[in-house]
């Protein structure tokens, strides 16, 4: 049996009057990567806030390495070991590319990952290192964005639509390139549209419909019937 | 020669402005929040300065080294305690708040100090001067000239070479993504104020040693260091000095012309460039 490191249980997630996650039960084993999939609305990126911390959850909801995370502060979930990749990149405007990376070390865990890394493994963030975040392209942005969460050295991972608004050809590049960066030990949650692109990285995967989890299996062993009923909600 | 009288003295003018702009302009940057009781707490340090030296017998520019710190301390605890539970989407509260502030802070210093005016006695250095190409110009207003380009020159490198300008930046662009970094904000906007009360300690002292002072004239400072960064354009500490230093210049020359006018023409010269750029000299931060 796996260890676990992450596990979610019942856990209900509001925007004011708004439900957005309804007893959604999930686990993350150590060095697992799972698949978040599900239409738009369907509570994936509440699910990412509720891990982080930026939403407020009620206690005893979400516990990582046996410890009750609930109610901690992102800043606080983010120095036990788990990082994000925002949806939409999020980069720091006033910040240089290498400042942006030098910000996601500043939690300051040990590891493998420091600014030679991630610059070794995006050259292209060295060549530019100077200029301002938001003037690289896309893909640039979307790999400054990855290297910021690298560095700060996670045991969990979190990509929330790493795809989305980008080229299908730099969309491949990054997702060939997501087995070495995850790599030894590390776990990651994938939340992505493109179910075959989620399917085809990850181990398990969880299909979220309307807040609730709707599909949980094997991400080689499950049927598309299934995922489309999962994903649509149609009998 | 008066009229470049007018204007050298003017310009060093401009330096004490821009120290009581610079604490204003950092914190707008890194939080967005307008601070009315700036001018409140600038005439606090020099209250505290004026006790320091009266209790311990030290010279006031020797005060700096107990009054920088306390107001570095007091901006900690004022944002952890009062100011982070006002911030949020809506711009009202910390105005409303800091206005409370000002007029607490106006009001217990008139208790423990009364309205008497009050002075701090420098010694030889309030009328100390040196001649330069026929002008004859002051010791003290050179003196902090100079500390103010020092305080803009080293917030300037703490904004952009350490790792704690590189916290402000990051909180200022995006809070809830500089809190997925590992920064806690609260944290991250104490330290903010901790280093704009730092500078309002200087600002304080040296108004203290050039003029007299009682707990109300602590707006008037407020609207100098407003203008001085409007002037400057919001975001730029370099711009923040500029705008002081025009501010003082408009002021002077104001003085030259009608001495009724010194203040006045200081107020229309900011109306002008604010009706001309509304965004100040050199902008560097949109809304």
């Amino acid at each position: 049996m796996d260890k676990t490191l992450l596990s979610m249980r019942g856990l209900n997630a509001h925007y004011n009057d708004f439900q957005a996650l309804y007893g959604v039960d999930m686990t993350v084993a150590e060095g697992e990567v799972l698949a978040i999939i599900g239409a738009n609305g369907a509570g994936k990126t509440t699910l990412m806030r509720s891990i982080t911390g930026l939403l407020k959850n009620a206690a005893g909801q979400i516990s990582y390495r046996g410890k009750d995370i609930s109610r901690f502060r992102a800043d606080e979930v983010a120095s036990l070991g788990i990082a994000m990749v925002p949806e939409g990149r999020q980069l720091f405007p006033s910040l240089s590319v290498e400042e942006n990376l030098m910000i996601g070390g500043q939690v300051g865990r040990k590891g493998p990952w420091n600014l030679t890394a991630v610059q070794k493994l995006f050259p292209i963030l060295k060549e530019r290192r100077n200029v301002p975040a938001t003037a690289l392209s896309g893909g640039q942005q979307q790999m400054v964005a990855v290297g910021r969460a690298l560095m700060a050295n996670p045991d969990l991972i979190l990509f929330d639509e790493i795809s989305l608004g980008l080229a299908p050809i730099i969309i491949k590049d990054i997702y060939d390139a997501l087995p070495g960066i995850i790599g030894e030990g590390m776990s990651a949650m994938i939340v992505e549209q493109d179910i075959s692109k989620a399917l085809s990285v990850s181990s398990r995967v969880y299909c979220l419909q309307e807040g609730r989890v709707s599909l949980e299996g094997q991400s080689d062993k499950i049927a598309r019937a299934e995922i489309s009923r999962a994903y649509f909600g149609i009998e | 020669m008066e009229w470049l009288n007018a204007i050298v003295q003017g310009t060093l003018l401009g330096g004490l402005y821009a120290l009581f702009a610079a604490g204003l302009s950092l914190i707008f940057g890194v939080m967005r929040l307008v601070n009315i009781a700036h001018g409140d707490l600038i005439i606090l340090a020099a209250y505290l300065g004026l006790s320091v030296t009266a209790v311990l017998g030290i010279h006031p520019l020797m005060a700096l080294l107990l009054v920088v710190p306390a107001m570095g301390l007091i901006g900690y605890a004022l944002q952890r305690g009062i100011l982070n539970q006002t911030l949020g989407d809506d711009l009202l509260p910390p105005l409303l708040v800091t206005f409370g502030l000002s007029v607490i802070l106006q009001n217990g210093l008139l208790e423990i100090y009364t309205a008497d005016p009050q002075k701090m006695d420098a010694g030889v250095l309030e009328t100390a001067s040196f001649d330069v190409v026929g002008l004859t110009v002051g010791v003290l207003p050179v003196l902090t000239f100079a500390m103010a380009v020092a305080v803009i020159w080293g917030l300037q490198w703490t904004f952009y070479r350490t790792s704690l300008g590189r916290a402000f930046r990051a909180v200022s662009d995006n809070q809830d993504i500089a809190q997925l970094m590992g920064l806690n904000r609260r944290h991250i906007f104490g330290l903010a104020m901790a280093l704009a009360l730092a500078v309002t300690a200087i600002a304080g002292i040296l108004l203290g040693i050039r003029t007299s002072f009682d707990p109300s004239v602590g707006g008037g400072r407020l609207i100098f260091g407003f203008e001085a960064v409007i002037i400057g354009g919001l975001g730029n500490l370099w711009g923040t000095l500029a705008g002081g230093v025009i501010l003082g210049v408009a002021q002077t020359i104001g003085a030259k012309i009608d001495p009724g006018w010194q203040v006045l023409s200081g107020h229309i010269v900011f109306l002008l460039i604010l009706a001309v750029r509304p965004r100040g000299l050199f902008p560097r931060i949109s809304g």
